[in-house]
């Protein structure tokens, strides 16, 4: 058995001669994708690069050297926004994935019922997040939102509660619409890898008496680290960049209390029509991200091979 | 005898699963009854949770207050539809040559794609303009689709990868033997195996490109009949006042039907995920 396929393999090797070369036809296959992106992406992102160092706008360009970067230097308010935006990413992404994992878990049990749980908890991921922040936007009201207005039946406050209108309140109010926008996913990714964990696994620590809570630590979570590792990062991106939300509840407010670096860049760009001060913006939002997925990177590797190497 | 859990533990598991669906459902249900609120109930003091005035006139009359409503809910479908359709059509062939073939640059391009997860348009947007300018696409339904597929692109092909890495390579291998080239191998042996894979993929692709639509529509399209339906729902913000009521109608209105799609696919897309998600 073994030498024949061997030998089939060896065919193929041999064959590889007869069409196409292997590097010509995958880059056939990937060209099309890589032309696309570098048109829509990269061409725009060079563009972004550019005009960084312009003072840009509406009416013209004019070179500046790093004048935009000297100034964000110098700019305590662009500091703070780099630490709340940092804040605002472990926060939330440490959230969706303590939730996602108690959500898959919960999912995973077996329970009746549970097909009927697993449909229910996609809603917020499968409509348009715009949507999901108008009732957000309506839960957070003083006046008409059920949150007050249970607050002030219950007496812990006297008066409407907006909920957007200080500062921490705000920030924490949309930290909590984030992650009930993004906990869906990394819950369905979580409770897709729980599924992929071999039975055989659970049977044998439970014939050796090992507790639910012991088969969970030393089986369930080695098992789907991988998952778990490559959702943190994906998820960290998401939420580093998240502008809708934030855009939709407070616009950056009260005071810039929410305003993360992508809204502090769309404010300034987009809204201000400064272009040149919003694009290095951007160029040090992708620095920063770049930086840190790669030391994400180098430590997903080191992961994945110590959790690979159990394996096979 | 393993999944057996005792009653306490039922008790526990049901509790927890319910206060997790609150959190997930709340907003929903708050829509849902401000929908069912006359306007002049909204700032009326003390906060009522009932009332007997409740109505579904909303849902008649948001037809009325934004005629475009019906063509704003077909556009959102149309958008993601065209977007997933040409996303996929960049995405497996390359996953393919990700998941199988050799060649130089492998790596490399490969973390190309996958860095640019990490600009969302926003980040982009005035160039982004420009390009769609130079290209004639400004308030077209292009003008939303194209870079819904360019950010999608990346998701795609790593999604798809992993699950075609799981198709045994001992049926190309075979297909080669007999002399099929490598497009026939592509396309009349892998894509049929690939099938579930395809269909998960394709959803949640469709589903990011449902649920972003309304930075592009709100920057790259000011023609007010090609506007997706969250673009469109503030327009019940305007004009004299806010017709809170009808918007919450119009939004769950508008979200039913990719919901009902979505419910019939819903055991493809755990069961694919389940299957292509986890790395071996």
């Amino acid at each position: 058995m073994a030498d024949t396929s061997q030998a089939a393999t060896q065919t193929f090797e041999a064959r590889q001669g007869r069409t196409l070369p292997e590097s010509v036809f995958a880059w056939m296959l990937i060209g099309p994708a890589m032309l696309f992106i570098a048109v829509i992406v990269a061409w725009p992102l060079a563009e972004t690069v550019r005009l960084s160092f312009m003072e840009a706008d509406l009416g013209g360009e004019q070179y500046v050297g790093f004048a935009n970067y000297a100034d964000l230097m110098d700019s305590r308010k662009f500091h703070q926004t780099i630490v709340r935006t940092f804040y605002w990413m472990f926060l939330s992404v440490g959230l969706k994935l303590i939730l996602g994992l108690i959500g898959a878990t919960l999912l995973n049990a077996a329970v009746p019922g549970r097909g009927l749980f697993r449909v229910l908890v996609m809603p917020p991921w499968v409509i348009p997040i715009a949507i999901g922040c108008i009732g957000w936007l309506w839960l957070y009201n003083g006046y008409f939102g059920v949150l007050s207005g249970t607050m002030m039946q219950l007496g812990i406050t006297d008066g409407p509660f907006e909920f957007l209108a200080h500062k921490q309140s705000a920030f924490y109010s949309a930290v909590v619409t984030d992650v009930w926008v993004g906990t869906p996913m990394v819950t369905l990714f979580f409770l897709a890898a729980m599924q992929g964990v071999p039975r055989d696994l659970y049977e044998a620590a439970y014939v050796d008496g090992a507790s639910r809570w012991y088969r969970f630590r030393r089986i369930t979570i080695p098992q789907i680290m991988p998952v778990i590792v490559s959702m943190s990062l994906l998820s960290a991106i998401f939420t580093f960049n998240s502008f809708e939300i934030i855009w939709i509840l407070t616009e950056g407010g009260p005071r810039s209390a929410t305003t993360t670096l992508i809204v502090d860049t769309y404010k300034t760009a987009i809204s201000n029509f400064k272009f040149g001060e919003g694009s290095a913006r951007a160029v040090v939002i992708v620095i920063l991200l770049g930086t840190f997925s790669l030391i994400y990177l180098f430590f997903l590797n080191k992961v994945n091979k110590y959790y690979g190497s159990g394996k096979k | 005898m393993m999944d057996r859990y005792t009653k306490l533990q039922m008790v526990g598991i049901y509790a927890a699963i319910t206060i997790f669906l609150i959190f997930i459902l709340l907003p929903f249900f708050e829509m849902f009854m401000a929908s069912l609120r006359p306007l002049e109930h909204l700032f009326r003091s003390p906060y009522q949770f009932w009332s007997d005035d409740f109505s579904f006139q909303a849902y008649r009359d948001m037809w009325v207050t934004v005629p475009l409503l019906g063509r704003y809910i077909l556009n959102s479908i149309f958008i993601a539809s065209m977007v997933t359709g040409i996303t996929m059509v960049f995405v497996v062939p390359a996953a393919y040559a990700y998941a199988r073939l050799q060649f130089p640059f492998k790596n490399l391009t490969l973390g190309i794609f996958l860095g640019v997860n990490m600009f969302t348009g926003a980040v982009l947007l005035i160039p982004l303009y420009r390009v769609l300018r130079t290209m004639g696409l400004l308030n077209t339904y292009w003008a939303m689709i194209v870079p819904g597929v360019a950010f999608l692109i990346p998701t795609g092909i790593w999604l798809l990868r992993s699950y075609l890495e799981k198709i045994p390579r001992e049926l190309e291998e075979a297909a080669f033997v007999d002399g099929a080239s490598r497009m026939y191998t592509l396309r009349r042996v892998v894509l049929p195996l690939a099938v579930p894979g395809l269909i998960v993929v394709g959803v949640a692709v469709f589903i990011g490109a449902y649920a972003q639509q309304f930075l592009f529509a709100i920057t790259f399209n000011q023609q007010r009949e090609l506007q997706p339906l969250p673009a469109g729902l503030f327009e019940f913000i305007g004009y004299q006042d806010v017709t809170w009521n009808q918007m919450m109608a119009a939004a769950l209105v508008g979200v039913l039907p990719v919901m009902v799609i979505f419910l019939f696919l819903q055991k493809y897309l755990v069961a694919g995920l389940t299957a292509g998600a986890v790395k071996e």
